[in-house]
């Protein structure tokens, strides 16, 4: 039987809602038994909504101050301490998952299956190379413990209502003090969750300015949508980073796309391979966004955008 | 600090559009243009400024895989970087082995810093700095946009889900770095010239005393499920009915 250890991501207060995914993929594993580890200075609130996931065996907690925020390092050592008997540890392939996994992985000697897609076997997985343009079917070792984490745009969150029972672990682990939290710098908004949002609202290079991406938030707000971006935005200083959707940002699956003045290159597309519909608004007919859009509409976003968002 | 080691990855260029071989036994790469992975020239870039603004005194740069990626390392040092190391393998190894590689080379050179980009963009894995970080023992700063050394310590802001994230780590460290940590300078006739005759060591991963870590058996490479080109509509009231068609507004 496989036994399943995921690593909860959260940010002290709520769990994030790559967990209920991340235990969507485990479930997927025959006669898996899933318990969920959180790590944290002080773990009651997330544990008991870690321990409400439909799917979940077990909760187990860590707490130490030390882990009030998510140091690879100083969370590895723990993580490994407390795998004994697990054949799988999974974490999701959110920024928190791709900086820790690694290293727990490195430290149980074997290597990572990363941003696993489909589930064919419990040691046999799908996972997308090349920026997406190809699908690498893999075998695990079986003699190994598999260290992976899940691409979450492939998972629907699993529902909640249920009560696994949460217990605390004691481990020893020497932790270092050799890596230090000092800030975040997050964007304060309260549109919704770029990662999690039905529907996303995109601009690119062409929106030229960051006072012009009030066009787009109009749109998203009058939509009740998450607002994203192409890398050439961000990098353009027209919106923040952790706005960036493709290949080096995030992975999203919304029902609802649109993309506006992006081109289309292959490294965005493959952060919107897995949405419901995706619509262009592009002034340039031939660009290859069209090839991938459900709706297309040719255009001068300049035009279309207040338009769309007087006509909604 | 003495020495800033990093890694460069010969892989497909970002501009080719990869091709899945017919019998699904991997992509196409016969005649494909190869270059450095992207955010390796970024890491690159990073430790040739840290050099010139009088912070180390020597940028080695590493490659593991097919010797061919020589090319990839004289285009390193044609950068600025003052020697190369190439360990030879017939296949770039798996990320846990490079790590291990990367060590030995690390425990050999002992230097202050090791900076690789945040993933390979052809096996997207993200991994291999993590991984030897955690061999190493030492603190790893990844996906960062902006490093700053203050002698024995350096301050990371890194891209993170939720915006930046700072922290600060003693070195010797491991950072791996995203793109928008700097511009990479590109590479003039006569640097090419100068770089032919910086010293460039070959050792094969074998005569390392590496060990293989146990790998995945790669089965099957597949397209993956294309998108179908849909409808064009002709104003903002076609898109509003066809939005409205699908149950989307
Ligand atoms: C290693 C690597 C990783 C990368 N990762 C990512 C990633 O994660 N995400 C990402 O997005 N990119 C990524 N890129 C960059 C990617 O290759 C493209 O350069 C980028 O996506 C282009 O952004 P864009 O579509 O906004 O800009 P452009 O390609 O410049 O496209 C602008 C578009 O706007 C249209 N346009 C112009 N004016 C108007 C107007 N008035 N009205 C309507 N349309 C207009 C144009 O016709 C054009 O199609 C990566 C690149 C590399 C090398």
């Amino acid at each position: 039987m496989s036994r399943i250890l995921i690593i909860a991501e959260h940010d002290g207060a709520a769990l994030s809602p790559s967990v209920a995914k991340t235990v969507a993929c485990a479930a997927q594993i025959d006669a898996a038994q899933i318990d969920v580890l959180v790590l944290a200075a002080s773990a009651a609130d997330v544990a008991a909504e870690a321990a409400s996931l439909d799917g979940v065996n077990r909760v187990l907690t860590i707490e130490n101050a030390a882990n009030e925020k998510p140091l690879a390092a100083v969370l590895a050592p723990q993580i490994v301490a407390a795998t004994e008997g697990y054949s799988h540890v999974f974490g999701p392939s959110t920024t928190f998952g791709r900086d820790l996994m690694p290293r727990v992985a490195a430290l149980l000697g074997v290597n990572q299956v990363s941003d696993i897609m489909s589930v064919e076997g419990s040691h046999t997985f799908k996972r997308p190379i090349y920026a997406g343009n190809a699908v690498v079917t893999l075998d695990a070792p079986a003699e190994h413990v598999v260290v992976a984490t899940v691409r979450t745009a492939s998972y629907k969150a699993v529902a909640g209502g249920s009560s696994a029972p949460v217990e605390s672990l004691a481990i020893e682990a020497e932790l270092p003090s050799h890596t230090r939290y000092v800030s975040t710098q997050a964007g304060a908004s309260d549109r919704p969750d770029l990662q999690t949002a039905a529907a996303v609202v995109s601009a690119g290079r062409a929106i030229g300015s960051e006072e012009n991406f009030d066009l787009i938030f109009a749109l998203a707000d009058k939509m009740g949508a998450a607002v994203g971006a192409s890398r050439a935005a961000v990098d353009a200083g027209y919106c923040p980073n952790e706005m960036q959707v493709g290949q080096t940002g995030k992975i999203i699956a919304p029902d609802l796309y649109i993309a506006i003045g992006i081109s289309g290159a292959i490294q965005h597309l493959t952060g919107i391979k897995d949405a419901g519909t995706i619509v262009a608004i592009n002034k340039d007919e031939e660009a290859p966004i069209f090839e991938v859009a459900d709706i297309g509409l040719a255009g001068d976003l300049f035009q279309i955008v207040p338009e769309l968002t007087n006509a909604l | 600090m003495d020495k800033i080691l990093v890694g460069l990855k010969r892989v497909v260029d970002y501009n080719v559009r990869v091709r899945v071989k017919s019998d699904g036994t991997g992509v196409e790469t016969d005649g494909v243009k190869m270059s450095i992975n992207p955010f390796d020239e970024n890491a690159l870039e990073e430790a040739l400024r840290i050099k010139e603004n009088g912070g180390a005194s020597e940028v080695i740069v590493v490659s593991i895989g097919p010797s061919e990626a020589q090319q990839q390392l004289r285009t390193g040092l044609a950068m600025g970087a003052d020697r190369a190391i190439m360990i030879t393998a017939e296949e770039a190894p798996d990320s846990l082995t490079c790590a291990r590689a990367l060590l030995s080379i690390v425990e050999r050179e002992q230097p202050g810093l090791v900076i690789l980009g945040k993933q390979a963009i052809d096996d997207d894995n993200s991994q291999t700095g993590q991984m030897l970080a955690a061999l190493w023992g030492r603190p790893q700063a990844t996906f960062a946009s902006e490093l700053a050394i203050d002698g024995d310590t350096a301050t990371v802001t890194r891209e993170v889900d939720i915006g930046m994230e700072t922290i600060e780590i003693d070195l010797p460290a491991v950072v791996t770095v995203d793109l928008r940590i700097n511009e990479p300078r590109y590479v003039k006739l006569p640097d090419i010239m100068k770089a032919k005759k910086k010293p460039l060591d070959e050792l094969a991963l074998a005569d390392l005393g590496v060990e293989q870590a146990p790998a995945f058996a790669h089965t099957n490479f597949a397209p993956p499920a294309e998108r179908e080109r849909g409808i064009m509509v002709d104003d903002v009231a076609g898109l509003v009915a066809a939005l409205k068609d699908k149950g989307l507004v």
